[in-house]
C-alpha cells in the first residue's frame, strides 16, 4: 500500500472537487430518497384511504390548518437566499486561503505529461476513450448525451411526481437517470481521476504509479473470433452483431418498460415516435456497458470494422 | 433657537445703532446669514422626518414597514428583486426541497464574473507573457492568488452544483409539463457552463492546461463527417489544416491562437450566450408558473394524460 501515492492523488487540488463528489452525491441522493420514501409512505396511505384522501392537504410537510399556503419572498426567501450567499462565499473565501489553485510549469508541447488527464468533468468522456474511438467516445457520445438530455421531458409520459419527491410512481425513470448521471457518468469520472495512472494504465488506489509498466495484452476484433479476416465479409459478421445487439437489447428493453401494470398504461399513452426516441437512446446508453463487458471479459477491441469506422 | 441667543442678537442690534466700526460690519454680516441659517434649520428638522423627502421618495417608491403591500411592492418595484414573485409556496422556502443548488449555481456565476474581470486587469493572453501573469498574480498582486484561488475553485463548485441541480430537478420530476421546455433550456446553460470552465482551463498555459485542452480538441479530430480523422472526414476533404479542430484551435496544434481564441470565447462569447439562456431560463421559471413544488402528491387513480 502505498499511501505516498494515494495522497497524492486526493491531494491534488484538482481533484479535491471529486473528492467533495465523493462525499456530496451519496449525500444528497439519500437526501433526496428519504423525501421520496416519505411522499410514498403518504401516497400508500391515501390510495388504501379514499376517504382521507378526499380532505388530505397530501404533503409531508409540517401543516396546520389555516396556516397560509404561501409566503412573502420579502422576508421569507430573501433571508435564506442573502444566509446562503454569505455561507457560500465563506466557503469559497476558506477554500481559496487555505489551497491554491494549481500552476504546473509553463507549457511545453515537447514534454509530455504522463499521464496527460482532461478536467476532472470530462474524465468520463476520456475514460470512454478505453472503450470506444474516438469519433464515438469523445463526438457522437456527449452529443447524444446533451440531446439525451434535453428529450427527456419529452419521451417521459408519466403524469405522476410532478412537483413532489417520489420513486414509486416512478420506478423505471429514476432509475434509468440514476444509472446514468452515477454508475456511467460520475463512476468513470472517478475512475478516470482516481485510478487511472500512467499511460492511462489501471492502478488500484494505493498502488504506486509505475512509469515503465507494460501490459501484454492482445485485443482483438470480434470477426477475428470466426477467422474471418477478409472485408466485406468481417464488416458484415461486424454489422450483424450490432443488428443482434438492437434486436436482443431492444427486445429486453421493451420487456423491462412493460414490466408492470402501471408502466404499461404509460406505454399506451406513448406515441410510436415517442416510444422509438426513447428506445434508441436507452439502448446507445447501454450500448457502453456493453461494450466495456465485451473488452474486459473477452478482449474484444471492436465489434464493428469498416474501412471508414470502427465500433 | 432659544432666549439666550436671542438676547445676544438683541444686543448686537443696539451696539450697531450707537457706534459704527469693524463690529458692525460682522453684525450685519451675521444678519444678512440669518434667513440662511433659519431654512437650514428647517432644513435639519426635515431630515429628521427623511422618508418624506424628495430625494428618498424619489429612490424608494413606497414604505418598508411589515404590512403585506409594502414586502410585495419591495420584491416588485425592485429590478433585481422582481424576478422571484411577491409570493412563494410556503414548503418551497425549505431547504429540502430544492437544496437552493440553482441559487447559488447563480450566485457562483456572479462571484466568478467579478473575480474574472478584476484577473483580466493582470492578464494578456499572449503565450510567454500570460504564465508570467499568473505568477504575478500569484507573488505580487495584492490578493492576486486569493483572486484567482475563488475563481478556479468558484468554477469547480459551479458545475457540482449545476450536476445537483439537474439531478434536484429530475428526481422531483419538475421537469414535467408545462417546464419541459425549461429543462432544455437548463441543459443548455450546463453545456455552456462545462465550456465556460473548459476554455479557462488553457488560460495559465502551464502544463496542466495545455495537455487538459490538447486532450481535449484532440477529440474534436475524430468528428464525423468534419474532422480529418473521424468517420467520412477524409473523403470530404478534410485535412489537419481546414477541420473543426483547426477552426476550435486557429492552427493545428495547440498554440498561441488557440490561447486567444479560447480568452475571446471564455471571457466575452460563453458568458454573453450563458446570460442569454440564463435570462430565458430564469424568465421562463416564472412564466411556467414559478416552483414546481412541493406540490400534493397525486394519486394514480387520478391520473390524466394530457392531449398530445
Amino acid at each position: 500500500m502505498d499511501w505516498g501515492q494515494l495522497w497524492e492523488i486526493i491531494s491534488a487540488p484538482d481533484n479535491v472537487p471529486i473528492v467533495a463528489l465523493l462525499f456530496l452525491i451519496p449525500f444528497f441522493t439519500w437526501y433526496g430518497f428519504r423525501q421520496a420514501l416519505a411522499n410514498d409512505r403518504l401516497i400508500d396511505r391515501l390510495t388504501k384511504d379514499p376517504e382521507l384522501a378526499k380532505t388530505h392537504h397530501r404533503k409531508v410537510e409540517p401543516y396546520r390548518e389555516g396556516w397560509a399556503q404561501k409566503l412573502y419572498v420579502w422576508p421569507y426567501l430573501l433571508r435564506v437566499e442573502f444566509l446562503t450567499a454569505i455561507i457560500v462565499t465563506g466557503i469559497l473565501m476558506v477554500w481559496s486561503i487555505t489551497l491554491n489553485a494549481p500552476l504546473e510549469e509553463p507549457a511545453n508541447p515537447n514534454l509530455t505529461m504522463n499521464p496527460a488527464k482532461a478536467p476532472w468533468y470530462f474524465l468520463g468522456l476520456q475514460e470512454m476513450l478505453v472503450y470506444f474511438d474516438p469519433w464515438i467516445a469523445g463526438v457522437v457520445m456527449p452529443t447524444l448525451i446533451l440531446v439525451g438530455l434535453m428529450i427527456i421531458p419529452y419521451v417521459d409520459c408519466n403524469p405522476l411526481g410532478n412537483g413532489y419527491y417520489t420513486f414509486r410512481q416512478r420506478k423505471f425513470a429514476i432509475l434509468t437517470f440514476c444509472f446514468g448521471f452515477m454508475v456511467l457518468w460520475l463512476s468513470m469520472v472517478f475512475i478516470g481521476t482516481f485510478i487511472r495512472g500512467p499511460g492511462w494504465m489501471w492502478f488500484w488506489p494505493g498502488e504506486t504509479w509505475d512509469h515503465h509498466r507494460l501490459v501484454f495484452e492482445t485485443n482483438r476484433d470480434l470477426h477475428e473470433l470466426f477467422g474471418i479476416t477478409t472485408q466485406p465479409w468481417s464488416g458484415l459478421v461486424g454489422a450483424s452483431a450490432v443488428g443482434l445487439y438492437f434486436v436482443i437489447f431492444g427486445w429486453l428493453t421493451h420487456k423491462l418498460f412493460v414490466w408492470n401494470k402501471f408502466n404499461r398504461k404509460i406505454y399506451q399513452q406513448m406515441t410510436l415516435v415517442q416510444y422509438l426516441t426513447l428506445q434508441s437512446f436507452l439502448l446507445i446508453m447501454w450500448a457502453l456497458p456493453v461494450k466495456m463487458f465485451l473488452r474486459l471479459v473477452f478482449r474484444i477491441k471492436n465489434v464493428m470494422v469498416t474501412p471508414w469506422f470502427n465500433i | 433657537m432659544n432666549d439666550d441667543a436671542k438676547s445676544k442678537r438683541e444686543e448686537s442690534k443696539s451696539g450697531e445703532q450707537s457706534s459704527a466700526g469693524p463690529s458692525s460690519l460682522i453684525d450685519r454680516l451675521k444678519e444678512a446669514l440669518n434667513p440662511f441659517i433659519a431654512k437650514g434649520m428647517q432644513d435639519l428638522k426635515a431630515a429628521k422626518d427623511y422618508k418624506r423627502t424628495q430625494l428618498w421618495k424619489s429612490i424608494f417608491r413606497h414604505k418598508l414597514d411589515e404590512t403585506p403591500r409594502s414586502r410585495a411592492l419591495a420584491v416588485l418595484t425592485n429590478v433585481f428583486l422582481h424576478v422571484q414573485p411577491a409570493k412563494v409556496n410556503r414548503d418551497a422556502i425549505r431547504f429540502g426541497f430544492t437544496w437552493g443548488m440553482g441559487g447559488i449555481t447563480l450566485y457562483l456565476f456572479i462571484v466568478l464574473t467579478i473575480t474574472g474581470v478584476f484577473l483580466m486587469f493582470y492578464y494578456h493572453p499572449t503565450k510567454g507573457q500570460a504564465y508570467q501573469d499568473i505568477m504575478y498574480l500569484h507573488n505580487d498582486v495584492p490578493f492576486g492568488g486569493l483572486l484567482r484561488n475563488m475563481h478556479r475553485w468558484g468554477a469547480h463548485l459551479m458545475i457540482i452544483t449545476v450536476w445537483l441541480h439537474m439531478f434536484r430537478v429530475f428526481l422531483t420530476g419538475s421537469y414535467k409539463t408545462p417546464r419541459e421546455f425549461n429543462w432544455t433550456v437548463g441543459v443548455i446553460c450546463l453545456v455552456l457552463t462545462l465550456l465556460l470552465s473548459f476554455t479557462g482551463y488553457l488560460l495559465p498555459d502551464d502544463q496542466l492546461g495545455f495537455w487538459a485542452v490538447t486532450v481535449g480538441t484532440n477529440m474534436a479530430r475524430a468528428t464525423p463527417l468534419l474532422g480529418h480523422e473521424g468517420p467520412f472526414g477524409a473523403q470530404l476533404g478534410m485535412t489537419a489544416f481546414n477541420d473543426v479542430r483547426f477552426a476550435l484551435l486557429g492552427g493545428s496544434i495547440v498554440d498561441a491562437n488557440a490561447l486567444l481564441r479560447a480568452y475571446i470565447w471564455h471571457c466575452i462569447a460563453i458568458p454573453l450566450i450563458l446570460t442569454i439562456f440564463l435570462t430565458v431560463h430564469f424568465w421562463r421559471v416564472r412564466k411556467d408558473g414559478s416552483i414546481s413544488g412541493p406540490a400534493p402528491v397525486m394519486l394514480e387513480s387520478e391520473m390524466k394524460f394530457p392531449r398530445k
